[in-house]
Formats: structure tokens, C-alpha cells, sequence
């Protein structure tokens, strides 16, 4: 596998204006993603993670310039996405492509999966029907489903299949990177693991490259070379997934694996607990935007945020417990923490 | 490559054998409704009137026989004459063609101007969207016929000024409704993906947000053809709309009014035949609502 990033993204920022008032007068911003910064290695699959609101599926959306981003740079196969004319990026779009939460609301009920399959194709040239229906076809096989299914319409279709179909669309084109937003929190577990087995196979075979957004650990477990943690609009950690699950650093994420069922009645766990709810972007914390919620706080967790800095090799948090000033503090509070093993 | 990915969770394959587009599945809907049905023929009989009526009654629509004038039904007046003497169901045959145009075209009119408003409002949104919706709830704030008797007096009494005041009062509707199915369709999850695969929006626009928003279009212009018969006919009734000698059915009214009782013929079967298009208009109208409303399919 090689290590060359295919992506970069430096602090990429994203504020939604809050209007109020008869004049629409902005009188805040909710910092949906705030100051987020992370690269992605050409052929890995880099699995985002955190609760619903924390910016992650805001993130991939700038990342197509979906949405464009506040801030921040998005640095895609040498090329500045963000400096891109709307017609550069709608040509570049063909090398991203995405892979959406919703298999029944990303596909147009109108259209066939014919028409649905082609439009990627017709959208980036390829003129010949006949062309545009053998890929078609192909590609319905290269899913898991077969040729005749192209005439028929995505309501006859289970869920499960109607995903393979929205993946289908993404590779239509050839890309070199597919973001995929909670591409199977809609499915049964039963079809989740069909789904991510095909992705994981697609992958090899066509040298694809993901960002896999999720909010379940054990799913981007499954698929993740590398897995990013992410709270209230800030990445907290960022880890090889081994690593990561083994020994995760930031109290958020030992939270987040700590509520992972163990499928052992045996085993029990040192749980940590969270208390309350995340914080409203719109109002964030001063300081670390975990302190109020985070149980090992510490005073200056109040008043200085925390940067993502590398503590091991790959393995970056951003959280005050690992300072160097407090290196006895870390020996101390992992004695207590991962006892768990 | 097949191999990559075994079908197990093809459940479907069985039930479903045919390939049901959404068309064709309204259609089945409608036609379950023989009420609706029933409206539709009344329909095509109307359409059919319209389309091969004068060919069918030849007679002079307007050969005034003062000999005959306000004869009762009979073998050879089948709906009786007027005052003029002239054969009431020849002038009924010949207004169908009047009403079923006013009724197409005008609505037509309207669809086409409030589509491209409605769409221009809810896909562009901000400024746009502020001054064509103001203009729509200043319109929707008249009643509609008052503002309809308006344009005509400014415009001058015509048919085709009836036609064009019809079409012009109900470009609101017609915007209202497009604009909100838009505004719900571009926030659609296709539509993020039709911009993800890199679609412009022109393209987004017909192929996706357009056709999608069609369906309470058609029933809502059904019911609107109805009302554009009722309005042509109200306006011709007030001597705005078709002029004499037009066999009008609102003007055939209008001109019955002052035999009302000694030959109320002349009245009842002009009455009649509006009632009867209008109710079949909108008898279809509501089963093209049953048959394409989002909320009546599984």
C-alpha cells in the first residue's frame, strides 16, 4: 500500500450564519466544523466517527464543495479544490464521488436504474448509448445485482440493493476517492455487513480510496486502516485503527468505545460514563470543547484549547492531558484508564 | 467479478415482475376510482365535441329563423331555439369548442408562466423568491373574478381577453405550488447526488427537480381547467367575455335570462352543458389526486 496522501485537508472550517430578527440580521454562527485538519493516503480507508451534530457529515459535504467551506484548505491529487472555478470542480467531481446515508432518498423514484446509472456517464461525456448501457450493465453485475435490473425503478428495489446501486453510481465514473456518508446506518446489521464487504472488495479491485463517515465504532472498525474522532465541529483524535481501539487516548473516545457492546457476558468493562448532552454548536465552550463533559477536567481545559498534536507515531489527540509538562499525570491516568485492557 | 458479491439479499425478485414506471402505476390508481372514470369520459366526450362537433351539426349556428324563434324542444330542434330562432344544441355543440379551448389554453398559460416563476423562486431562492412571491400573495389577495373583470376592462371585452384574463389570474396558483414542490425537492437527497456526480443545475433542473414536481401540477390543473370553463363562462355571462354572435354557453345564458320562464329551454340546456364539462373535469381532477398524491402509495 502506499503512504502518498491523496488528500489534505488543513483547517477547514465551516460557520452557518444564525439569522434573526425581521431584517435577518446574523447575529451568531454555529460552528458546525471548526478548524479540522487531517490527510488521507492514497488506497486507505480513513473512518470518521462521533455523535450526530459533530460536524462529520459536514466535513465530507465541503469536501466535493457540496457546500463550500468557510475556511481551510482541501488539497485533492495536487490540485487546490477550493481555488477550483464551479466548473473546474464539477469536471474534478468525476475522481470524488459519494456514497449517501439514505439509499431511498438518493435515488430519484422517477428514473430508472438505467437512466439513474448513466447520468454520471452522460454528465462527464461519454456520448455513445450503447456505451453508456454496457457500462451500465457491467457495473450492475460488478455490485452483486445483473443486467436486467436496469429497467426497472428504485421502489422495487430492498434497501440493501438499493445501496449497491448508489455505490454502483459512484464508481461509475472511474474515481480515485468515494466519501461515503453512513453509507449503511439505514440497513439491517445482517445487509450492513454484505454492503461492507463489497466495499471492502471494491476497494482492492478498483484501488479506491475512502473516507468512511459513520457513527458506529464497530462499523468503522470493520472497514477503517485509520479512524478519526470527531466532537462538536473539532477532530479530538486521530489514530490507526488498531491503535486506536487498543489504547484510545482522548477521554471522548474511550467514552465512545467504552458504550461498543461486547457480545461476551463474561466480560465486564470499566464503562466511562458521559454525562449530559453536546454542548449546542451555535455556544461552544470556551477552552477544550469536551471540558464540561469530560471527567478527568482540569483547569486549563477551561481556557486553552487544545491542538491535535502527535504523541506516537500516527497517533495524534488533542487534549491536555498529554502535555509534556504533565508527563507523570499521563503515566498516572493511563495506569488508571486502560487497565480494562 | 460476479463472485464479488453474492445476491443475498435479492428478496424482491420474485414479487415484482414487471417493471412499473410511476406513470403507468397513477394510471392503474385512477383507474380503480370509477367515479374518476366516469369523469374522464364526460371529459373525452366533451373533447371529442369540441374536436368533431361542427362537422356533426352542420346547421347554420347562426341562421336566424324568426319563424321558429323560442320553439320547445322537437323531432327537428331536439333542445328547442332561441330567440333568434337559431337551434340551441347546434350553438351547445359548437360552444363546447369554445370552452374546451378557453379551458386548455388558458390553464396551459398559466402552467407554463407559473412553472418557470414558481421554479426561478424556489430553486434560486433570496431576492428572487422575495419579489415573485410578494407579487403572488398580492394577486391571491383579489378575488379572482374581480380581478379577472379588471383586466378585461382594461383590456378590452373579447374572447380572447376572457382567455387571457383566466390565464393571468391563476399564474399565482400555479407558482405557489411549483415554488413549495421545489423548495421540498432540492433539499432531496438525489438532488445533493445529482450535484455530486457533477450535473449542472440546468440539468437539475429539467431532469430531476421539474419532472418530480409534475404530478400535483396536472391534478391542480385539471381542477383549473374547470374553473377557467366556469370563469369564461361567468365573464361571457357579464358581456366581458365572448361577444355576440359567439355561441358562448355563458353568453347563450346571459341572453336567455329575459325568456327564463316562458322558455326556460333556452337556459337550461346551456347550464346543463357547463355543469356537466365542470363536473367532469373535476370529478377526473380528484382521481388523479387519489392516484398521484405521495401520501395514498405504500
Amino acid at each position: 500500500m502506499t503512504t502518498k496522501p491523496l488528500l489534505k485537508v488543513k483547517g477547514l472550517k465551516k460557520y452557518f450564519p444564525v439569522k434573526k430578527g425581521l431584517l435577518a440580521k446574523t447575529v451568531g454562527y454555529v460552528k458546525a466544523v471548526d478548524d479540522v485538519s487531517f490527510h488521507v493516503n492514497e488506497g486507505e480507508t480513513l473512518g470518521i466517527v462521533g455523535e450526530s451534530g459533530c460536524g462529520k457529515s459536514t466535513t465530507g459535504r465541503m469536501l466535493m464543495r457540496l457546500l463550500d467551506p468557510t475556511e481551510g484548505t482541501v488539497e485533492f491529487d495536487g490540485k487546490e479544490l477550493t481555488a477550483l472555478s464551479s466548473e473546474e470542480m464539477r469536471k474534478t467531481r468525476r475522481d470524488i464521488q459519494m456514497v449517501f446515508q439514505d439509499p431511498y432518498a438518493s435515488l430519484n423514484p422517477r428514473h430508472t436504474i438505467e437512466r439513474i446509472l448513466s447520468e454520471p456517464l452522460l454528465v462527464h461525456g461519454v456520448k455513445s448509448a450503447k456505451e453508456r448501457k454496457e457500462k451500465v450493465h457491467q457495473f450492475l453485475e460488478i455490485v452483486g445485482l445483473s443486467a436486467y435490473h436496469a429497467k426497472r425503478y428504485p421502489h422495487q428495489f430492498s434497501g440493501g440493493q438499493r445501496q449497491r446501486i448508489g455505490i454502483a453510481r459512484a464508481l461509475m465514473t472511474n474515481p480515485k476517492l468515494i466519501i461515503a456518508d453512513e453509507p449503511v446506518s439505514a440497513l439491517d446489521v445482517s445487509i450492513q455487513a454484505q454492503v461492507l464487504n463489497l466495499m471492502q472488495d471494491l476497494q482492492q479491485e478498483f484501488n479506491l480510496t475512502y473516507i468512511f463517515i459513520a457513527h458506529d465504532l464497530g462499523v468503522v472498525r470493520h472497514i477503517s486502516d485509520r479512524v478519526g474522532v470527531m466532537y462538536l465541529g473539532k477532530m479530538v483524535e486521530v489514530a490507526e485503527s488498531e491503535a486506536l481501539y487498543a489504547k484510545p487516548l482522548h477521554p471522548y473516545t474511550q467514552a465512545l468505545l467504552s458504550a461498543v457492546p461486547v457480545p461476551d457476558p463474561n466480560f465486564s468493562k470499566e464503562e466511562v460514563f458521559l454525562e449530559g448532552d453536546m454542548p449546542n454548536p451555535a455556544n461552544p465552550p470556551t477552552g477544550c470543547t469536551f471540558h464540561t463533559r469530560c471527567p478527568f477536567k482540569m483547569d486549563i481545559c477551561s481556557q486553552v484549547v487544545p491542538q491535535l498534536t502527535e504523541l506516537e507515531e500516527g497517533h495524534s489527540v488533542a487534549c491536555h492531558l498529554y502535555n509534556e509538562t504533565s508527563d507523570n499525570d499521563i503515566k498516572k491516568m493511563e495506569g488508571s484508564l486502560y487497565a480494562k485492557g | 467479478m460476479s463472485e464479488l458479491a453474492p445476491k443475498v439479499d435479492g428478496v424482491v425478485e420474485a414479487e415484482v415482475t414487471k417493471n412499473v414506471g410511476p406513470w403507468r402505476e397513477a394510471w392503474r390508481g385512477f383507474r380503480k376510482s370509477k367515479v374518476a372514470v366516469v369523469g374522464m369520459f364526460i371529459v373525452i366526450f366533451f373533447i371529442l365535441l369540441a374536436v368533431f362537433g361542427p362537422s356533426i351539426a352542420k346547421e347554420g349556428i347562426n341562421d336566424q329563423v324568426m319563424a321558429d324563434r323560442l320553439q320547445p324542444p322537437s323531432s327537428e330542434h331536439w333542445l328547442g331555439t332561441d330567440d333568434f330562432g337559431r337551434d340551441i344544441l347546434s350553438r351547445i355543440i359548437h360552444g363546447a369548442r369554445i370552452s374546451i379551448w378557453v379551458g386548455f389554453s388558458s390553464v396551459i398559460g398559466s402552467v407554463v408562466v407559473g412553472s418557470i416563476l414558481g421554479i426561478v423562486a424556489g430553486y434560486y431562492g433570496r431576492w428572487v423568491d422575495v419579489v415573485i412571491s410578494r407579487v403572488f400573495d398580492i394577486m391571491l389577495a383579489f378575488p379572482s373574478i374581480l380581478l379577472a373583470i379588471a383586466i378585461v376592462a382594461v383590456l378590452g371585452p373579447s374572447l380572447q381577453n376572457a382567455l387571457i384574463a383566466i390565464a393571468i389570474i391563476n399564474v399565482p396558483n400555479f407558482g405557489r405550488l411549483i415554488r413549495s414542490k421545489v423548495l421540498s425537492i432540492k433539499e432531496d437527497e438525489y438532488i445533493t447526488a445529482a450535484k455530486g456526480i457533477g450535473m449542472r443545475d440546468v440539468r437539475i433542473l429539467f431532469a430531476h427537480i421539474l419532472p418530480n414536481s409534475m404530478a400535483p401540477v396536472i391534478v391542480q390543473g385539471t381542477l383549473a381547467i374547470a374553473t377557467a370553463i366556469l370563469e369564461a363562462a361567468a365573464l361571457g355571462f357579464l358581456g366581458l367575455g365572448a361577444q355576440a354572435p359567439m355561441p358562448e354557453w355563458g353568453k347563450m345564458l346571459a341572453d336567455s335570462k329575459n325568456y327564463m320562464q316562458s322558455a326556460p329551454w333556452t337556459m337550461i340546456f346551456p347550464g346543463i352543458a357547463i355543469m356537466l364539462t365542470v363536473l367532469g373535469f373535476n370529478l377526473m381532477g380528484d382521481g388523479l389526486r387519489d392516484a398521484m398524491d405521495p401520501r395514498m402509495k405504500n
